[in-house]
């Protein structure tokens, strides 16, 4: 954080000032015990929820989590059912944790390549038409996502047909194949924001060099990848890890396209049928609930230093 | 659509990519299907599943908002009949049913069967014309293994659409029958004795019942059935059709009286709530834990269905003798018995003969004993041996399922408009228990019907 913050008030020092006094401001005492407070409330619930998975399940269901100080009994049963258990009953999860990192990964690397590639051609490429271009797709934003749910679902299903002619063929995919149809819907989905975001990023970077870059022979394939891509890089890594985010939460989408049945579905699915028909085995929920928070997390701390630096980016050229 | 065209269209190029990709991943897989089975020597195992014929490679899916144990049982029970016949059946289960099954119908991707928990839902489908009506097996068979008051839930303006499935008993009160041994009290036989029985129980200084309503999104439901079942007791069954249907008002005097009947013992401080507290408490303890106080001897009686035996805290016995168990709610009379209660309907969107095969197993008695065997279940098929039942508690259910002279009707608010069966039916119990009138409930309710 200091190191960041540090370089960019070195690199503007025009701004000094109105920065440094909202810095003052935030590290004054009252402030530091301020967010430890807040750190602490915020964390409350997440710690309660990580002891209640090391209980035993009498336990969990009949007192809280905070009784653990005074009567502590740990037990790894509940990750055991959860991750390992063979019957569909008990959870599964390990096979699940598998169709999601298969859902998340091409569903974050196939918006964030077209993104690109969109966003660098309507910031770079001129042609006629290009503002209108870029307007539409910001336009797409206010498409609620809830509202293609049926129409993507009957182009999966039925295809596109115009007047009684077949224009495109129904996908039919079965079993482990509907994979494809959850990597295109996000796809769909995340597409107006990244090129939008992207988009701001790119033409943001100063003319001179894409001047100076074509003066040299550069096509704009070798600008875009020896240029603007590494300059862009942490615009990528914060719509990269949102992306991540929303797709690895993502239920809806996932239950619509990739369907409730072991060879597909995400752990979100899985997570939502876990606690049984009557809502009677709910203590499985809790361990449940940390091993689909694991690997999120482990992204986000591996890559929290783009997610700021891409944030400040952002905020400082603004 | 013409907004959303060209990104579509951007991402087309994705797509196709990716199902290359899966494509040539499949492949590889799918030629060994056929050489797993073929062996005859099977064939006095498969003998019972002749009559649906063979379907080599044929896929069924089913939809269903039974998942968990449940769903392992499931399949446990038809996998004989998958391996026999040779197709595949593909079982999933959710917890959002309702709303998906209406986002994939409308999608065009329905399942080929679905487990319809509520009559009126299937009805809904029905009408809209994406059911398929049942096949004429199906037919015969439901007119051989159930009552006339259970086939008249499958079926739509004249034409019948699914057959029940499983079925569970809601008219039960659960009590401790340890208890009473040591008090000296006896299972009431009528409303009166039931009265009598819970005065004496709150002279002993106990609070006689319990209750709890609190689901989550669907609080109140538990105190719906309540009514239900005291409805059906006081206007007969013809008078429940009417105010089901809403023929006959939902604020209706007589409907006033009867909700009035049960607010003697639900609205009662002197009666409820044992274990928990005043009245109050009702709305707020979780229906799943409502009965829990009978095992530590604060709470005598708490009227739930057959299902709330999965309920019973680790180590509690249900049986006759047991630590639980349940009688059935009386009436005025006890030479009538009314009961109410709730099942899947099977419903079809395809019509290909592998999915009428399997539409036949399900109705037979074959496939209810074989589930019956693995664990408990309840179902109304006459074809049911009683022996299979795994636990007293089914046992009960299903002799009361069975009995000719039981009248049986389905959960009322299953069957009404979901803004009132799934809404302010809800909504209003939840209020009358925390403190409003019976009459200005009911207003409300009745005013919340939707005019058509």
């Amino acid at each position: 954080m200091t190191t960041v913050s540090s370089t960019v008030a070195a690199v503007r020092p025009g701004e000094e000032s109105a920065a440094g006094r909202v810095r003052k401001r935030l590290t004054s005492r009252t402030a530091s015990l301020a967010a430890i407070v807040i750190a602490v409330l915020w964390t409350t619930p997440t710690f309660g929820l990580f002891l209640s998975s090391l209980r035993p399940e009498d336990q969990i269901k009949s007192t809280g989590w905070w009784t653990f100080f005074s009567d502590p009994q740990i037990t790894l049963e509940n990750y055991q059912e959860v991750l390992f258990g063979t019957s569909s009953s008990s959870g599964q999860m390990a096979s699940f944790l598998v169709n999601s990192l298969v859902i998340t990964i091409p569903s974050v690397l196939f918006p964030l390549a077209f993104a690109a590639f969109a966003a660098y051609a309507l910031a770079w490429v001129p042609f006629r038409g290009r503002n209108w271009v870029y307007i539409g797709i910001f336009a797409l934003q206010v498409v609620p996502l809830q509202m293609s749910l049926v129409p993507l679902l009957s182009f999966f299903s039925e295809g596109v047909s115009v007047f009684g002619t077949q224009i495109l063929p129904a996908w039919n995919l079965e079993g482990p194949a509907r994979f494809a149809q959850v990597w295109f819907a996000h796809t769909c989905f995340a597409l107006p924001l990244g090129v939008f975001l992207l988009h701001n990023f790119m033409s943001e970077l100063p003319g001179e060099l894409m001047e100076a870059a074509r003066v040299d022979g550069a096509t704009h394939g070798v600008v875009f990848r020896r240029l603007v891509l590494p300059l862009v890089a942490p615009a990528l890594a914060t719509f990269g890890i949102f992306q991540f985010l929303w797709v690895w939460n993502d239920l809806l989408v996932a239950l619509i396209f990739a369907g409730g049945t072991a060879d597909s579905a995400p752990m979100t699915v899985r997570l939502a049928q876990m606690a049984g028909t009557r809502g009677n085995e709910w203590q499985r929920l809790t361990a449940g609930a940390f091993v689909s928070l694991v690997i999120p997390l482990v992204v986000f701390l591996s890559m929290q230093r783009y997610f700021v630096r891409g944030l400040l980016a952002g905020s400082v050229k603004g | 659509m013409s907004l959303l065209s060209r990104p579509v269209r951007a991402a087309l190029i994705a797509g196709s990519m990716s199902l290359a990709l899966v494509a040539t991943g499949c492949g590889s897989s799918d030629p060994k299907a056929p050489a797993a089975d073929g062996g005859d020597s099977a064939s006095a195992e498969c003998a019972p599943f002749a009559q649906f014929g063979k379907h080599e490679g044929k896929k069924v899916s089913i939809y269903s908002p039974i998942r968990d144990k449940e769903a392992d049982l499931f399949q446990e029970t038809w996998a004989p009949f998958e391996k026999c016949t040779g197709m595949k059946i593909t079982y999933e289960g959710t917890g959002e049913f309702e709303a998906q099954i209406q986002v994939r119908t409308d999608g065009g991707n329905p399942p080929d069967l679905a487990f319809f928990p509520q009559p009126g839902l299937l009805e809904r489908f029905a009408k809209a014309g994406k059911l398929k009506p049942a096949p004429a097996e199906v037919k015969k068979l439901t007119e051989q293994n159930w009552s006339a008051d259970w086939a008249k839930y499958g079926t739509v303006d004249g034409t019948f659409y699914a057959a029940p499935l499983g079925a569970s008993v809601k008219s039960f009160v659960w009590y401790s029958p340890k208890m009473f041994a040591e008090k000296g009290w006896t299972v009431p036989t009528t409303w009166d004795e039931l009265m009598t029985l819970s005065n004496t129980i709150a002279g002993t200084g106990v609070k006689p019942w319990c209750a709890g309503i609190e689901s989550g999104e669907a609080t109140g439901w538990p105190a719906t059935d309540w009514i239900e079942d005291i409805l059906l007791r006081e206007l007969g069954p013809e008078e429940y059709d009417n105010w089901v249907a809403h023929k006959l008002p939902f604020n209706d005097p007589k409907v006033v009286a009867a909700v009035d009947k049960v607010g003697s013992i639900l609205k009662n401080d002197k009666f409820v709530n044992g274990g928990y507290g005043p009245v109050k408490s009702i709305s707020s303890t979780a229906f799943q834990e409502g009965g829990v106080p009978i095992t530590e001897g604060k709470c005598a009686l708490h009227r739930q269905a057959s299902f709330y035996a999965n309920f019973w805290p680790e180590g509690t016995k249900v049986a006759e003798d047991g630590d639980v168990f349940a009688f059935y709610l009386p009436g005025n009379d006890p030479s009538k018995k009314p009961v109410l209660g709730a099942g899947e309907f099977v419903g079809a969107f395809a019509d290909r003969p592998e999915v009428q095969a399997v539409q036949a197993y399900l109705a037979t008695g074959d496939y209810a004993n074989a589930r019956m065997k693995l664990g408990t279940y309840v179902s109304a098929n006459k074809g049911v041996d009683i022996a299979n039942a795994q636990n007293p508690i089914d046992k009960l259910s299903i002799e009361m399922l069975q009995d000719p002279n039981t009248i049986f009707r389905f959960d009322g608010s299953d069957l009404m408009p979901a803004a009132v069966g799934a809404g302010t039916f809800w909504k209003g119990m939840t209020d009358w228990i925390n403190g409003k009138d019976t009459k200005t409930v009911l207003d409300y309710i009745e005013a919340s019907w939707p005019k058509s």
